[in-house]
């Protein structure tokens, strides 16, 4: 059974028609990557399956459930976890904080005003995994703020993966970093998909990054699915390539 | 090292509090004047566990300063001579109306949310203003005493013995702190902080916002109303000025001036705010202009507030 899908999912602002009537299947273990040009819905898209916006019309289904009018947090709660395009994190606080916070309320801690020692000693070990997993370890107590933008996505990401998700929503991960902070991007969502086996839907602008990861590729244009597939079917797409990906990744 | 610097400066704080009776007559102060200072202390730390620790900003907190002073004064004047029991029901007057306009108003953000904490904030004070036989109006509701404490093995006279207030008070005071302080170092605590933060990321890790600023509302609102309890203690009187909308704002400039992001600038906003009024209102009345004139000179300079300025130096 598939963990996520979207049936016939629109979105309208006014007369805009952000997003056109579009269907996604995501099994579970998958890496997707949904691609497109600048104003194709992928951000609209993905809104819409964390809650962040409501549909105009269509449903989403997670794990057999219909979330279409769940509240973004109660996504999380059952398993739906998201980083954003401009990164969204704690900035004031150190890189162990963010994600001491993120631990504490995937554990269910979040309302509790005492914690036992034998709970703290946990939410910190899980802290201490998620720094070396992400490697942030020397930077832990640091200021996120201070960070380099590839750390703070970094961080982010880490929050996320802290909530113990099913499924792992990640716009844009690598937009506006150089060479190096993609490549460190990019290996760190690879292990998340092959070691710890997580189901994960990114967007991405840089085709390198795109066609290194993903299973399978969803392509829009204004709203619209244009292309469905593996990263060869897309590739070899006459539609794409005259639309959007053009010379360089032939 | 932080944490060391974190524990003198609580030590420092602890110290100063514990001796001021001792020491403020020397310097042209006296006790009742230490005792306010706690009184508005308490009140702006817990404007603040809202505003610095949860990064909503209120400006209806006289409100719950007001009943939890008419509520002391009702219970003094008219129902049971006790500190005690006034002390209580103060305290679950103003929490219970916090409590119930609280849902109305967490949802609302920024500008938004301070002008409906003004506008429920102002219905208080007209119902005490006009209310005269009950709260006696613009009058205020005097002729009523605050009680010596009993507690069966000794007697701690509050009512003749000013010393005694303040030591009181600040015991009082330690409790509401310390208790603020504990919940802010708890995971309910940190929840807040992210909230403070980044609010999106609070809700996209699944933290129930609206109702997570409830509950630190109510948290501010309970601290609040015991300020307000205190306040009508030590003054042995209650009038319409306590829950009115510029007595919000007076807790907010004490909580800016001294530096929201600190625990304890508040307290040392509020010292500088009282002292400040009682020094100058003895030249002139326009003593506000002074007030004023600093908190727009740190506002500038020191967005930080003057306690978060010395610690960036102390810490730089």
């Amino acid at each position: 059974m598939s963990l996520l899908r979207v049936e016939n999912v629109s979105k309208h602002f006014g007369s805009l028609i952000a997003v056109d009537n579009i269907s996604m299947m995501v099994e579970p273990g998958e890496l997707r990557a949904v691609i497109g040009p600048n104003g194709a819905g992928k951000t609209t898209f993905f809104n819409m399956i964390s809650g962040f916006l409501t549909q105009t019309s269509g449903n989403i289904i997670f794990d057999g459930e219909d979330i279409s009018k769940l509240l973004p947090a109660r996504r999380v709660w059952r398993g739906i976890a998201r980083t954003f395009q401009i990164t969204e994190v704690f900035p004031e606080l150190s890189v162990s904080e963010n994600l001491r916070i993120a631990v504490e309320v995937a554990s269910g801690y979040r309302t509790r005003i005492w914690q036992t020692a034998d709970a703290d000693d946990e939410v910190k070990a899980r802290v201490v995994d998620l720094l070396q997993m992400g490697g942030l370890s020397e930077d832990a107590d640091r200021l996120v703020g201070e960070l380099s933008h590839g750390d703070q996505r970094a961080t982010e990401i880490m929050m996320a993966l802290a909530l113990k998700p099913r499924l792992l929503l990640l716009d844009e991960p690598t937009a506006g970093m150089g060479d190096q902070e993609t490549y460190d991007v990019t290996q760190l969502i690879r292990r998340l998909h092959r070691d710890e086996k997580l189901t994960i839907v990114l967007i991405e602008h840089d085709m390198r990054v795109v066609f290194h990861l993903a299973d399978r590729i969803m392509v829009l244009a204004e709203g619209k699915m244009l292309a469905e597939g593996t990263p060869k079917d897309i590739a070899a797409n006459d539609a794409v390539q005259a639309a959007y990906l053009g010379k360089a990744a032939a | 090292m932080v944490n060391l610097n974190a524990r003198t400066g609580d030590a420092i704080v602890w110290l100063l509090l514990l001796t001021a009776p001792f020491w403020l007559p020397l310097t042209g102060g006296y006790v009742e004047l230490g005792t306010e200072i706690l009184v508005y202390a308490l009140a702006a730390m817990a404007l603040n566990f809202l505003l610095g620790y949860t990064g909503v900003l209120s400006f209806g907190h006289a409100a719950y300063f007001g009943l939890g002073a008419y509520g002391t004064a009702v219970i003094m004047k008219y129902v049971y001579e006790s500190t005690p029991v006034a002390m209580a029901f103060g305290v679950m007057l103003g929490t219970a109306a916090a409590a119930i306009i609280g849902p109305l108003i967490v949802r609302l953000r920024g500008v938004y949310f301070a002008m409906c904490t003004i506008a429920f904030g102002q219905v208080f004070y007209f119902i005490a203003f006009q209310w005269r036989d009950f709260t006696g109006g613009d009058d205020g509701l005097s002729a009523w005493h605050r009680e010596p404490l009993h507690f069966g093995f000794a007697t701690l006279d509050i009512l003749n013995n000013s010393k005694a207030l303040y030591f009181f008070t600040l015991t009082v005071f330690a409790v509401a702190v310390g208790i603020m302080a504990f919940l802010l170092r708890s995971p309910f605590g940190r929840t807040l902080l992210a909230i403070r933060e980044n609010e999106r990321r609070a809700r996209f890790l699944g933290i129930p916002v609206d109702r997570h600023i409830w509950m630190s509302w109510v948290v501010s609102c309970a601290f609040v109303s015991l300020a307000g309890v205190m306040y009508a203690l030590l003054n042995d009187f209650v009038d319409p000025r306590a829950l009115r909308w510029d007595q919000s704002g007076n807790f907010v400039i004490m909580a800016v001036l001294g530096g929201m992001r600190s625990f304890w600038g508040p307290l040392l906003g509020a010292a500088i705010f009282i002292v400040l009024r009682d020094y100058v209102s003895s030249h002139t009345e326009n003593w506000m202009s002074f007030v004023g004139l600093i908190f727009v000179v740190v506002v500038m300079f020191f967005p930080r507030g003057l306690l978060g300025m010395v610690r960036r130096r102390l810490t730089s």
